[in-house]
């Protein structure tokens, strides 16, 4: 029953990586991304360069924020404030108004006087970030959908594992130029070299959503009351509504030195202002998420009117602890530059591996074909959604940048049309690999993003003054590294096209025969095909 | 039970029971993670006095696990009926004792 195990886990593999895989490698890709959110935002916003050159002393970008929100949004139900930081030079400010469903507006301010940011609108580092979980579809559909390809991705990731008993000489097994074997070690080279953080971003994932996927444990403990349950889990002891008593908020900035003092070398993270201008106004301090991994905890709570301090997080532990380190692995703000790199490596690696787990279910297939016959629709449809997400998504992120240098500066609903520009190249890639062979569709749609990724920097030089040119040499690492990542890609890419231009075909050195696959009463196995024989060849 | 032989040809269809299975996996899967959640988040703080809170975070996390082995299980058993014997049978088993609490504590 053994070899029975392993074949329906290879089968399981298959199929619970090749069904969502293209959505998924979407996720992999912007969530990779992700990891630079802010740099993006940066480069996409070459105008913010002045401010970057200020140097943030908290407390007076606080004052600067409160006086702001005062005048905008007096009667606000919430005030927001994020200082600037390391990564992001602007000040952040945006406030809920006051009602039930009250809107939510937010503004990007020069640190330094305080104006409304003069920069080219955008979506930045924000798109690829909501893409990530929510697909740029409504909230609701979009984030079921990205948590059903998270679990499939980690049904895939340990019945892989199963399938592969010889985990770690895979590793360091590549035989380059022998077709189909050549994309299965290239796949689990992939897998094996990330493996921990494959499994811990997958997992995490999950857990960022978990309260709209498994909201039961609320529903039976807490009767449904998510407000309570996420009170108390804040340790939040304070006045859940206005009085309507109208009282003056104390300045902000004493509270903000204050909480600096206690935190001996910490960063702020978000000022929280609750009823401002109201006698029940709490302001809440956050420490910044960067200082450490756990995102709970480190909040101090003072009393808007008085400016006394009401309550502090205690340290948290057990489960907290867990769920809050979770959540900061996976949204690694923690992580300092080097590290960074790594998780974009690693991210990179995910990518790669999702790559070529849906190529290698093609690849096997089109091997498995008779001479001269035609592929069925189903090896079609996969081969044009293989183009699509493979090669189609970084020409979509090409044409996405390029639309951010080349869209005149005042064009209304700027940012929006970088948006459509995106989707309408990346939806474009299919069709045009339907009129094409997939081997052409595969080098020339490669080639295209190659080669609009690598000249990226070169349209920067010719349409901003921070380029390569000017931030190697001012030291502006932020966005230097993104146009070298951008060669980078774009060679990477490049090589890629060129290599598929010399590509024949490797004929399979042997007929592969199901085994014993259809016999007995395994259902799984009997439905399978030549892709658990090629794993389990590998297994055993 | 029947044997195979008395069984209409329809069920023993291979692609049935990788239906069958697929339905246990995401749909029991689901259900057994979720049963698991509502009565864990009640059982914890008895069990191990834990806060309340935290015992609803701490099922919650765990819940992804075991919706995962739920799915590797229904597909590693010998026959569909017996992957919906083995997912069903700890379903209902938690979701009794979780009636019977919420009864008990007359909520």
């Amino acid at each position: 029953m053994k070899e029975g195990f392993r074949q329906s886990m290879a089968w399981l593999h298959t199929w619970s990586g090749l069904l969502v895989g293209w959505v998924l490698l979407a996720i992999f890709v912007t969530g990779t991304a992700s990891y630079f959110r802010s740099e993006i935002t940066l480069w996409m916003q070459p105008e913010l360069q002045a401010a970057r050159t200020v140097g943030s002393d908290g407390g007076d970008v606080v004052a600067l924020a409160q006086q702001k929100l005062q005048a905008q949004a007096p009667q606000a139900r919430t005030w927001f404030i994020e200082p600037p930081d390391g990564r992001d030079p602007s000040l952040q400010i945006a406030w809920r108004a006051a009602g039930k469903k009250g809107a939510f507006e937010r503004e990007t301010l020069d640190a330094a006087s305080g104006d409304t940011l003069q920069a080219r609108d955008t979506r930045g580092g924000e798109f690829f970030y909501r893409f990530h979980f929510q697909l740029s579809l409504p909230p609701l559909w979009g984030r079921w959908i990205v948590g059903i390809c998270a679990m499939s991705m980690l049904v895939a990731i340990i019945s892989g594992v199963i399938t592969h008993r010889r985990i770690f000489k895979d590793f360091f097994t590549f035989r380059p130029k022998k077709g189909q074997r050549s994309w299965l070690d290239a796949h689990n080279a992939s897998g094996v070299l990330a493996l921990p953080f494959h499994l811990m971003i997958t997992y995490t994932g999950l857990v960022t959503l978990m309260y709209l996927y498994q909201p039961w444990g609320i529903t039976t403990a807490y009767q449904g009351d998510r407000e309570t349950y996420f009170n108390e889990v804040a340790e939040k002891s304070t006045p859940t509504e206005a009085s309507g008593r109208p009282a003056a908020l104390t300045p902000l900035s004493p509270l903000v030195a204050q909480a600096l003092k206690s935190w001996e070398g910490g960063r702020i993270g978000r000022i929280t202002v609750d009823y401002p201008n109201d006698a029940n106004a709490t302001v809440r301090i956050a420490r910044h998420d960067g200082d450490r991994i756990s995102t709970h905890g480190d909040e101090i709570i003072f009393n808007g009117i008085t400016g006394q301090e009401i309550s502090r997080s205690t340290e948290a532990g057990g489960a907290k602890l867990l769920h809050g380190t979770f959540y900061g692995l996976h949204i690694a703000r923690f992580a300092e530059p080097l590290l960074r790199w790594l998780f974009f490596l690693a991210g990179l690696t995910g990518c790669a591996m999702v790559a070529t787990g849906l190529l290698l279910w093609s690849v096997a297939r089109t091997a498995q074909l008779r001479k001269s016959a035609q592929p069925g629709i189903g090896l079609r449809l996969v081969n044009q959604l293989n183009i699509a997400a493979v090669a189609g998504l970084p020409l979509a992120i090409a044409v996405f940048f390029w639309a951010n240098r080349l869209l005149p500066f005042d064009l209304p609903e700027r940012a929006d049309f970088e948006v459509k520009l995106f989707f309408v190249a990346w939806l474009l890639v299919p069709f045009y690999a339907g009129l094409r062979s997939p081997q052409q569709a595969w080098k020339e749609v490669t080639g295209a993003a190659a080669a609009l990724l690598f000249l990226l920097p070169l349209l920067n030089a010719l349409t901003t003054d921070t380029h390569l040119g000017v931030t190697l040499l001012a030291g502006q690492w932020a966005r230097a590294s993104f146009d070298l990542v951008l060669l980078a890609l774009g060679g990477v890419l490049g090589f890629t096209a060129w290599k598929l231009g010399h590509w024949q075909p490797v004929a399979r050195q042997k007929p592969v025969v199901p085994k014993e696959a259809a016999a007995g009463s395994n259902a799984a196995a009997a439905g399978n095909s030549m892709e658990t024989t090629v794993l389990q060849e590998e297994a055993l | 039970m029947p044997s195979p032989g008395q069984l209409p040809a329809f069920f023993l269809s291979p692609r049935l029971a990788v239906a069958s299975r697929a339905v246990a996996a995401i749909a029991g899967g689901y259900a057994l993670a979720a049963v698991f959640v509502a009565l864990f988040a009640l059982l914890l703080p008895v069990l191990f006095s834990m806060e309340r809170s935290a015992a609803v975070m701490a099922a919650t996390m765990a819940s992804f696990a075991l919706h995962a082995l739920a799915v590797i299980t229904a597909f590693a058993t010998r026959t569909a009926a017996r992957a919906w014997l083995w997912l069903l049978l700890p379903t209902l088993t938690m979701a009794a004792l979780l009636f019977w609490l919420q009864r008990g504590t007359g909520a």
